[in-house]
């Protein structure tokens, strides 16, 4: 039982830092309905950016974080104006390939730019793991969880409290009302970018803390679609439970079965969970249900 | 002259289908073939001449998921898949079956169909994005299945030595003889594709692209069509997967993951989605580009400013392989057939291009 329970509390911490990631991808999804491929390795530039400012220039952690802010959210504008906007109208595959194309450019672009080998991010937290019996939770991941929840809180008041957040909603909900509302769709999507360059930012710090930052931080953008195909493309708590599910699934059975298959199972489960969901239930469990057969 | 479309027009069905649309391409064909068979091979050094294999090999490949993404509209993010089903197949079949290399080829293909047809069944169900993901799930089931499974990977990260390729009395052994082999299955590949892409078949995969329901309504039965867009791309996948683990000799996990899915994608995306020569046009640019920009970054080898040139390299591939994706969709969504075709159709009207 204690086995259990260590694997199931790890499992869904890991999970709340899953769905930090995936918190980009929905924000983007949900208001502009553009498939971000490249997630991954937004956050890996973010990464990429806070360990320069700091091991390069020598700033302080706090500043490097707010600069990484700032340029992450300049990044999200740039991208949208440039990329993003040209695709609207045109075929999904498209706005996949070009998310795509994106993330293979960025992966070469930021080794050239500071270095191909892994650079740690302090954030100079407690080595001491937090201890409940024969719980260990170390405290990056609860910072993570820590993280993840104060985005959500703050994106919930966004999104219920704030003109610009009702905005955001009705462009998802529908472009044309929205516009004919005096609503102008152009700065949503902007807006929505810089939303996901802020996720972006505390991703990297999360993860870069937790695996070190190089090329592969990207590859954890690919973790994203089982959370976000289980939880519903454009639901933000869809995005947590699909979180907290892909995260504990995978530890637990990663933990019983995995001296059974020669391990790696923790790459397996995810996506065969999101298969039997994309069987049964295609929308996820708390997305938008569009009906359409063929 | 070259305007050679001056004059003729087409008046039945079958003309409008004909494999040459006009009498001078039965020429121009030929040409080409013939400089592909008797001078190409000859006058090039042996490097080149591996380019040359490595991209008749993703001619294969490419022209198969255009097919599927292309013309029926499906996308596949899981390609690689198909591939390292035929190449193992033909690699497990080779070395513990002893079949001949022409078997292990056929079986490579028919397996990947299988495995297609079941990897398409979601097409059923989901589609764009969703059935994106789901051919994604297939890439990293497949990939984990062959780490996992001795039987089949030979264990983690393993690889399968695999003997050269012979038919008959003949073994394709040097480098021009495997050259040969590719080239011939390329013709084979082309063939089949042009002709998919010109029956029956291949008008009610563009009719299910165009619009799924209104295909349905025109008679078109769907699900048939869609699985069997799914089993024909993936037969071309896994004959690819073959073919390449014929000619490098091992069927290792590291060819067939989720960037070689993605560099086909990326292959008919800057061929042309939809068009036989498109795919070829892509394959070959999309093969040749990364070869040709280590050889030039060799020649400056020293005057860049950087201290390890190799991982520079490697990552200004990736750079510029990103970047391009992106400019040819944002500048010509219709890739570089469409840009064969702005050229032809210059020099069809020139010099009265008004």
């Amino acid at each position: 039982m204690d086995f259990f329970l260590s694997l199931l509390v790890k499992g869904l911490t890991l999970g709340c830092i899953y769905a930090l990631v995936a918190l980009g991808f929905v924000l983007i999804y949900k208001a502009t309905s553009v498939i971000n491929f490249a997630v991954g390795e937004m956050m890996m530039l973010a990464g990429f950016l806070i360990t320069a400012f700091v091991g390069l220039y020598g700033l302080p952690l706090a500043a490097a974080i707010g600069l990484s802010l700032l340029l992450m959210v300049l990044f999200g504008f740039v991208l949208e104006r440039g990329v993003l906007r040209p695709m609207i109208g045109r075929p999904v595959i498209g706005m996949i390939m070009a998310t795509l194309g994106l993330g293979i450019f960025l992966r070469g672009f930021a080794p050239v730019m500071w270095g191909v080998d892994k650079k740690n991010l302090d954030l100079m937290l407690p080595a001491q793991p937090l201890r409940l019996e024969s719980i260990v939770v170390p405290p990056v991941d609860l910072a993570g969880v820590g993280i993840t929840l104060f985005l959500l809180a703050c994106f919930a008041y966004f999104f219920q409290r704030t003109r610009s957040g009702i905005a955001v909603r009705a462009v998802a909900d529908d472009q044309q009302a929205a516009m004919a509302m005096g609503i102008r769709v152009s700065t949503v999507f902007a807006l929505s970018w810089a939303l996901a360059g802020i996720t972006a930012v505390a991703g990297g710090v999360v993860w870069g803390n937790k695996i070190g930052v190089d090329q592969y931080l990207s590859l954890l953008g690919l973790r994203v679609f089982p959370v976000v195909i289980l939880g519903g493309l454009d639901s933000i708590a869809g995005t947590i439970i699909g979180g907290l599910v892909v995260g504990a699934s995978e530890n637990i059975f990663g933990g019983y079965f995995d001296k059974y298959v020669g391990g790696g199972l923790k790459d397996f489960v995810p996506y065969v969970l999101m298969l039997l969901v994309l069987m049964v239930r295609p929308y996820g469990l708390f997305g938008r249900e569009v009906i359409e057969r063929v | 002259m070259i305007n050679r479309e001056c004059g003729i027009f087409r008046t039945t069905y079958q003309a409008d289908m004909s494999l040459y649309g006009v009498p001078l391409a039965r020429i121009t064909v030929a040409a080409f073939a013939l400089f592909f068979a008797l001078v190409f091979p000859f006058v090039v050094d042996h490097k080149h001449l591996v380019w040359a294999n490595f991209a008749g090999i993703s001619i294969v490949a490419a022209i198969g998921l255009n097919l599927l993404t292309g013309y029926t509209g499906q996308i596949s993010i899981g390609h690689a898949a198909f591939m390292a089903t035929g190449g193992y197949t033909a690699a497990i079949m080779t070395t513990r079956a002893d079949v001949p290399f022409w078997v292990g080829l056929i079986a490579g293909g028919v397996f990947a169909s299988a495995y297609g047809l079941i990897v398409g069944l979601p097409s059923v169900r989901v589609k764009g994005f969703y059935l994106a993901i789901a051919t994604l799930a297939a890439q990293f089931i497949t990939e984990w299945i062959i780490n996992h499974v001795e039987w089949i990977g030979g264990g983690f990260q393993a690889s399968i030595i695999v003997p050269p390729a012979s038919l008959g009395p003949v073994r394709f052994d040097t480098e021009l003889e495997k050259y040969y082999l590719v080239l011939a299955l390329v013709v084979l590949a082309v063939v089949a594709g042009l002709n998919i892409a010109r029956s029956r078949l291949g008008r009610a995969f563009v009719a299910i692209r165009d619009r799924d329901v209104a295909a349905e309504i025109i008679g078109v039965d769907i699900f048939r069509y869609k699985l069997l867009s799914f089993m024909i791309s993936s037969f071309f996948a896994g004959v690819a997967g073959a073919l390449y683990v014929y000619y490098v000799g091992t069927a290792t996990i590291e060819a067939f993951q989720i960037s070689r899915s993605i560099e086909i994608l990326a292959m008919i995306i800057i061929g042309g989605l939809g068009s036989i020569l498109g795919s070829i046009f892509g394959a070959v640019f999309v093969v040749v580009l990364p070869l040709a920009l280590e050889d030039i970054l060799e020649f400056f080898r020293g005057v860049l400013p950087v201290t390890d040139i190799d991982t520079f390299v490697s990552q200004l591939k990736l750079m510029v392989f990103g970047g391009l994706i992106m400019l040819f969709l944002m500048v010509e969504p219709e890739g570089l057939n469409r840009l064969w075709r702005n050229v032809k159709d210059y020099f069809r009207v020139w010099p009265f291009s008004y």
